[in-house]
């Protein structure tokens, strides 16, 4: 076993898409995620990578579509206000299918808001952020191994179906310290026959665009692009089921809102009420089947969310709102404590009573 | 299976977020599970800050202690704010020198450690956060000073080594506080 070393999320990120073989981070300071640049700009040097700090969100988002579009490894990151800004990119990435990782280490909105933990990015994330019908694999790190282990990963699957990944954190997960063990494995190989290499008089030239005046030739573009998200949702939907086995209750969470879950579960199991969660790991795609399956025993769910109630909806759609689904939240940067969900589910429990 | 809660607070540039570094890394060293929260936020020196360190046994749910089984209170605003917070039967220890007021509660173990005062003393002012630290491992830690030099080279960057063993002399004369 590798030696475990603290570090903050943040810091882990940035490790990680080292080690996952990225040499490219195009990106412009904003709290809570500043430690991924600091990060980057120490070490891309010394590794023969580039670290460059761009004007503004948009032209980092572009550099990111540039070197994509050579098949290199790339990353970006930001925290909300500055991910709203990268959406046109966003769009444009998905539009060429540019594989690249993008980071959201959420802050409360809207507007500039807030510098403190939200998750009310939610949608912008899970349905693509920028126009047009598209998706990016978004995945939800709950620990600060998983800020590692899902980057290295989040490389791989936007390689793998030549989509964005995005890393949807917030500023509890990015400025946490918990320790870290930094062994990725092999980073694995993909096709780059589309990549704009230099043809060497050797082969056609290969065009990255995203411009398609000719309407059938688009319409059969997004017909393609949505059989390869149907891939994704086959093979690389994650959850973890937490207490589950005899659960009457199913709470739904991720990142900071489900590890304060946890501690509220392990009380109310004390207490004997049978309670378990379901935390998507993948946001989109998310964990359908899984809830479906949990409606079945589960007679009502909660959704944890520091939001308005965003991820609730999908609950909903998920179980076809077989089960009643009670929210439970704080925004504007504010998190919910143990205490509140523990109240949450004694509340939910003493209505099936 | 046992969890510590910690919470350091006081100003910012007091060393609240070291000392939690340190005591996150002394839990890693000892093989249990730790993490480390710090508050952020635009104020820097002056400000307030504060620390959540959780050292456990079994894997640690939510990072954010808001009931502490220790409170380390580096000035008055951050005792009067979290003192009530602290468990029953827990650990609240604060620097005298700074705060002169008396905890009135009589269902936790309080310390009085005049730590600022003891650091201009012995030729370290910036390391009454270590002293208090030091006043935690002789009256919540288990372990102690034991491993105390391992953490110490984990925790001070190796271009501040000469610093280590300031930081023990900080850490033995809280320890050893009557």
């Amino acid at each position: 076993m590798a030696e475990k070393v603290l570090m903050k999320g943040n810091e882990a990120i940035a490790e990680a898409a080292i080690l996952a073989g990225c040499r490219h981070y195009f990106g412009y300071p904003i709290t809570p995620q500043t430690e991924i640049a600091a990060y980057m700009a120490k070490r891309m040097p010394k590794i023969g990578g580039c670290f460059l700090q761009a004007e503004s969100e948009v032209a980092a988002i572009n550099m990111v579509y540039g070197l994509a579009s050579t098949g290199k490894r790339v990353m970006t990151s930001s925290s909300s206000p500055g991910i709203s800004l990268k959406a046109e990119g966003l769009s444009y990435m998905a539009g060429s299918d540019l594989p690249a990782l993008v980071v959201n280490v959420q802050r409360g909105g809207p507007g500039l808001g807030g510098i403190q933990p939200s998750q009310s990015d939610y949608f912008q994330a899970t349905r693509g952020g920028g126009h047009g019908d598209y998706h990016m694999i978004v995945l939800a790190p709950a620990s600060v191994q998983e800020m590692a282990s899902l980057t290295f990963k989040g490389f791989d699957l936007a390689e793998k179906y030549r989509v964005t990944s995005m890393i949807l954190a917030d500023g509890t997960m990015g400025q946490m310290m918990e320790p870290v063990e930094l062994e990725m494995g092999e980073v694995n190989e993909h096709d780059k026959s589309w990549a704009v290499t230099g043809t060497k008089m050797a082969r056609k030239h290969n065009i990255i665009n995203s411009l398609s005046l000719n309407s059938e030739q688009l319409e059969q573009q997004n017909f393609e692009r949505f059989e390869r998200y149907k891939k994704i949702e086959e093979n690389e939907v994650m959850y973890e089921e937490f207490m589950m086995d005899d659960a009457e209750i199913c709470v739904v969470a991720f990142g900071i809102a489900s590890r304060v879950s946890k501690n509220a579960i392990m009380e109310a199991r004390a207490k004997g009420i049978k309670v378990g969660m379901i935390r998507p790991i993948t946001l989109w795609p998310f964990p359908k089947k899984a809830l479906e399956t949990a409606a079945e025993k589960c007679k009502a769910f909660i959704s944890v969310e520091l939001s308005m109630g965003q991820m609730i909806e999908d609950v909903e759609l998920a179980i076809r709102c077989k089960r009643p689904v009670t929210l439970c939240n704080r925004v504007g940067g504010m998190i919910p404590s143990s205490e509140q969900v523990l109240a949450t589910i004694e509340q939910v429990q003493g209505g099936l009573e | 299976m046992k969890t510590t809660q910690i919470l350091i607070a006081g100003f910012g540039g007091q060393g609240v977020l070291f000392a939690g570094k340190f005591l996150a890394y002394k839990g890693l060293l000892e093989d249990r599970q730790v993490s480390w929260l710090p508050s952020y936020g635009p104020e820097m020196r002056g400000g307030t800050a504060n620390c959540s360190v959780t050292i456990s046994d079994a894997p640690i749910g939510s990072p954010i202690v808001t009931k502490p089984d220790c409170l380390i209170a580096m000035n008055l605003p951050s005792l009067l704010k979290y003192k009530d917070t602290v468990k029953a039967g827990g650990t609240i220890i604060l620097d005298s020198a700074l705060i002169s007021e008396k905890v009135e509660r009589d269902d936790v173990n309080v310390y009085y450690v005049p730590a600022t005062k003891l650091a201009g003393e012995a030729g370290f002012p910036t390391l009454a956060n270590m002293i208090l630290t030091g006043k935690y491992l002789a009256a919540v830690d288990e372990v102690g000073m034991a491993d105390i030099d391992d953490v110490l080279a984990k925790v001070v960057p190796p271009k501040k080594a000469n610093l280590v063993e300031i930081n023990k002399q900080a850490l033995t004369i809280g320890h050893d506080y009557e």
